[in-house]
């Protein structure tokens, strides 16, 4: 047959992959990274400050709070994931049928809502408007894929016996919502814990949030402020599911609309964007010049050039060292973690408090993280992989800890290291391979929005342009980033299917659990992909 | 001869229901007992009673062929020996396998028919050769007592009569739940029948015909 003459012609060109050569692959890109990449320690002593940092945070100001910013993260969160929610399903009906929506949403999703904010200051300043839209911008793209996918796996077995003619409402209304619509639920309600980290780091660009307070007090150095405001910020995370349900989100819209602060001068916001749109982000050469004049795109052209060769190219390439030394780096601690949270290796108390740690790892904002360590350690790399590294390390072997509990062994399996290195780990390969090339992607996003802070980054460079006011620069940046972005997605989604993991849980609302036989709709959690 | 297990009256079941009662069975030292009877009468129930009392000289088949899919059919086998090696060893053996473990892993998969399946990954085998593959761990694992449930079920005749053969004569002792009438009268000493959780016939294996055994499946 012609069709395996070509394969047999191309398995001869290219090695095959495997579980053992993408490995390989991944950690010698990673060595070669980590070679080009400046980890130095250049504070004068990290120690003392550490000192000072963790005995600030075991001594919370708890009076020092400041409650309305609080407020405002929640409101903010809210309404920018109700938003994105509502417009993600909108987007998801015609998800599968539509070429152009599906690229709509992976633009939207592949920009990240610090960028989104740093324009949509522009336009609307530093107002309640920009902290929601920044959110509910790319959380549609995130709300519509992840719905569409939902739609695509459900159970329609339902459906398939009604009778021929059903009218399309009651088809949906009858075998499809009452499918789905936990699942939704879920999923938005967990989606909310990610809004609430997003609008947390919102107030690092100036935005009256938590964040905005956490920037002050670590600049400061008050650090029992900042810890007061962070642990007011973790129960918020770790009560969340006490709050937010689906009978109560009505009520928050509605207090969160009512609460909302009053926006910071600006002035109006369809001049703005007018001016945004005509103005600002139109190339400097081609503004008000004759487009069809050779002389406009040769000045185009030597514009455009030094932004490639000085900014994106140098940006993209720093961005991939931090994102692949941080991707193997979150491979080794998700390995090395999850026996910790695994009621085989830990017993069951081990268990729990694995279980604890992990999660309070995983609700830390990693742009947080990273500001903190950059402030101990000094500029470089560094605090930006043990960042992205720890978080989704936490995250990935929470998830893996899941799934190596639901194992079953045959009854005279080995034990202790035996049994990781010849049971557990050979069999959760794949689908650590597939967790691990998932957030490829998240880690990528996140290390381009790091340069914010100051690591060499695309970010970085956005940031500059951003602050010279150059908005055309920026969103050539910008385009840049999703680009890149988009790039490493699709190239993940092509290895999972040559590794034949493609059909394999991401996201957390599917990882195993024993409590989930028992109640179906209690999902723990749901991956956030932010 | 000194019996190898003695159980009077023993009952045992999963989650408070009980699946056997009043099992009175002696095994003894060198037998190859043959275990039958109809699918959910007791005959799994009974080899993980036996395997719980007589753990650390067994060599089990588990039902379904228990192999880690990903690994190669070489290191599947040699996890039969995990417990004799210093764990240092185990993980260079993961990636570096010497090469003494190597010529007896051929050597062993040489007597099921898989030698030329040595380094290919456990996954990509049939059905029969999984088992096999689980077989081979049994008898690579080399303690005196073999537990096998159903360890040739999913293999021919031919193929099933000499793996049994090689089972009995590497093992001390066998224990295998089969369900193949002529191939365990064939290749057992004995013959164990239990019906709805209780021994309902103990003979050994040349005084029974395969008519004798005909109704315990029946219906």
């Amino acid at each position: 047959m012609a069709g395996d003459r070509a394969m047999t012609a191309s398995s001869l060109v290219l090695p095959k992959l495997g579980y053992r050569s993408v490995t390989a692959l991944f950690v010698l890109v990673a060595a070669v990274a980590l070679a080009l990449s400046d980890l130095a320690v250049s504070a004068l002593d990290p120690w003392a400050e550490m000192r000072r940092l963790v005995s600030g945070l075991l001594r919370p100001d708890l009076l020092s709070i400041e409650a309305m910013s609080v407020v405002w993260t929640v409101a903010f969160a809210v309404l920018g994931v109700a938003i994105g929610a509502g417009t993600g399903l909108l987007l998801a009906l015609a998800f599968a049928r539509l070429r152009a929506v599906r690229l709509l949403c992976a633009f939207l999703r592949s920009v990240h809502e610090l960028f989104w904010a740093l324009l949509l200051i522009q336009v609307t300043g530093l107002s309640p408007t920009t902290g929601i839209l920044a959110v509910a911008i790319p959380y549609s793209g995130i709300f519509a894929k992840v719905f569409a996918e939902m739609i695509e796996e459900a159970d329609l077995s339902a459906e398939r016996v009604l009778p021929p003619g059903t009218p399309i409402v009651a088809r949906f209304a009858y075998a499809r919502i009452p499918e789905l619509a936990p699942q939704f639920w879920t999923y938005t309600l967990y989606r909310l814990e990610c809004g609430l980290r997003s609008t947390l780091v919102l107030g690092f660009v100036g935005l009256p949030t938590i964040g905005f307070h956490l920037d002050s007090f670590f600049k400061q150095g008050h650090y029992a402020q900042a810890a007061a405001l962070l642990m007011s910020f973790y129960v918020l995370i770790g009560t969340r599911r006490l709050w937010a349900r689906p009978a109560t989100i009505p009520l928050l819209i509605v207090a969160s609309i009512l609460v909302l602060p009053e926006a910071i001068g600006g002035g109006s916001t369809l001049t703005n964007l007018l001016r945004f749109l005509t103005q600002d982000i139109v190339p400097s050469p081609l503004r008000g010049a004759d487009l069809l004049a050779a002389a406009t795109w040769a000045n185009f052209g030597a514009w455009l050039w030094p932004i490639v060769s000085k900014q994106a190219v140098p940006g993209v390439i720093q961005t991939l060292v931090l994102s692949q030394v941080a991707l193997v780096a979150m491979g080794a601690i998700a390995l090395t973690l999850f026996p910790f949270i695994c009621r085989r290796f830990a017993g069951r108390v081990g268990q729990v408090l694995g279980r604890v740690a992990l999660v309070v790892v995983r609700s830390t904002p990693e742009y947080m993280l990273v500001y903190v360590l950059l402030q101990l350690l000094g500029p470089s790399m560094l605090p930006a992989i043990i960042a992205l590294s720890v978080h989704n390390g936490a995250i990935v072997g929470y998830l893996m800890g899941r799934h190596a509990d639901v194992l079953e062994y045959r009854p005279d399996a080995p034990k202790g290291l035996n049994l990781y290195c010849y049971e557990t780990v050979p069999r959760l390969y794949g689908q650590f391979l597939a967790y691990v090339l998932y957030r490829w992607e998240i880690i990528l996003r996140e290390s381009a929005i790091f340069g914010i802070l100051g690591i060499a980054t695309l970010g970085y460079y956005v940031d500059a342009a951003i602050s010279e006011i150059r908005l055309d620069v920026a969103v050539v940046l910008i385009l840049v980033t999703a680009a890149l972005s988009m790039a490493v997605d699709a190239f993940s989604r092509g290895l999972r299917r040559q590794l034949r993991i493609d059909t394999m849980p991401t996201r957390l609302s599917e990882a195993p659990s024993e409590a989930r036989l028992a109640l179906p709709l209690r999902n723990q959690d749901i991956a956030c992909k932010a | 001869m000194a019996p190898l297990i003695e159980l009077r009256k023993a009952s045992a079941g999963y989650a408070g229901r009980a699946v056997l009662h009043d099992i009175d069975l002696t095994i003894n030292a060198g037998e190859c007992v043959a275990v039958m009877g109809r699918s959910g009468a007791g005959k799994s129930t009974l080899l993980h009673l036996l395997h719980g009392r007589l753990a650390d000289r067994v060599a089990l088949i588990p039902q379904a062929a228990a192999l880690v899919k990903t690994l190669s059919v070489f290191h599947n086998v040699y996890m039969g020996r995990l417990d004799r090696h210093p764990t240092w060893y185990n993980l260079r053996t993961l990636a570096f396998p010497a090469r003494r473990e190597v010529a007896e892993i051929t050597d062993v998969l040489d007597l099921v028919g898989l030698a030329d399946k040595l380094f290919e990954r456990a996954g990509t085998l049939s059905g029969g050769q999984q088992q096999r593959t689980s077989v081979a761990r049994a008898l690579y694992n080399g303690r005196p007592i073999v537990i096998g449930d159903e360890p040739v079920s999913a293999l021919d005749r031919v193929q099933g009569a000499e793996i049994l053969s090689k089972l009995c004569a590497r093992h001390d002792t066998a224990i295998l739940a089969m369900h193949d009438i002529p191939l365990a009268l064939a290749h057992t000493d004995r013959v164990v029948v239990i019906e709805e959780g209780r021994i309902v016939l103990d003979a050994p294996s040349r005084m029974i015909a395969a008519a004798d055994l005909v109704p315990y499946y029946g219906g």
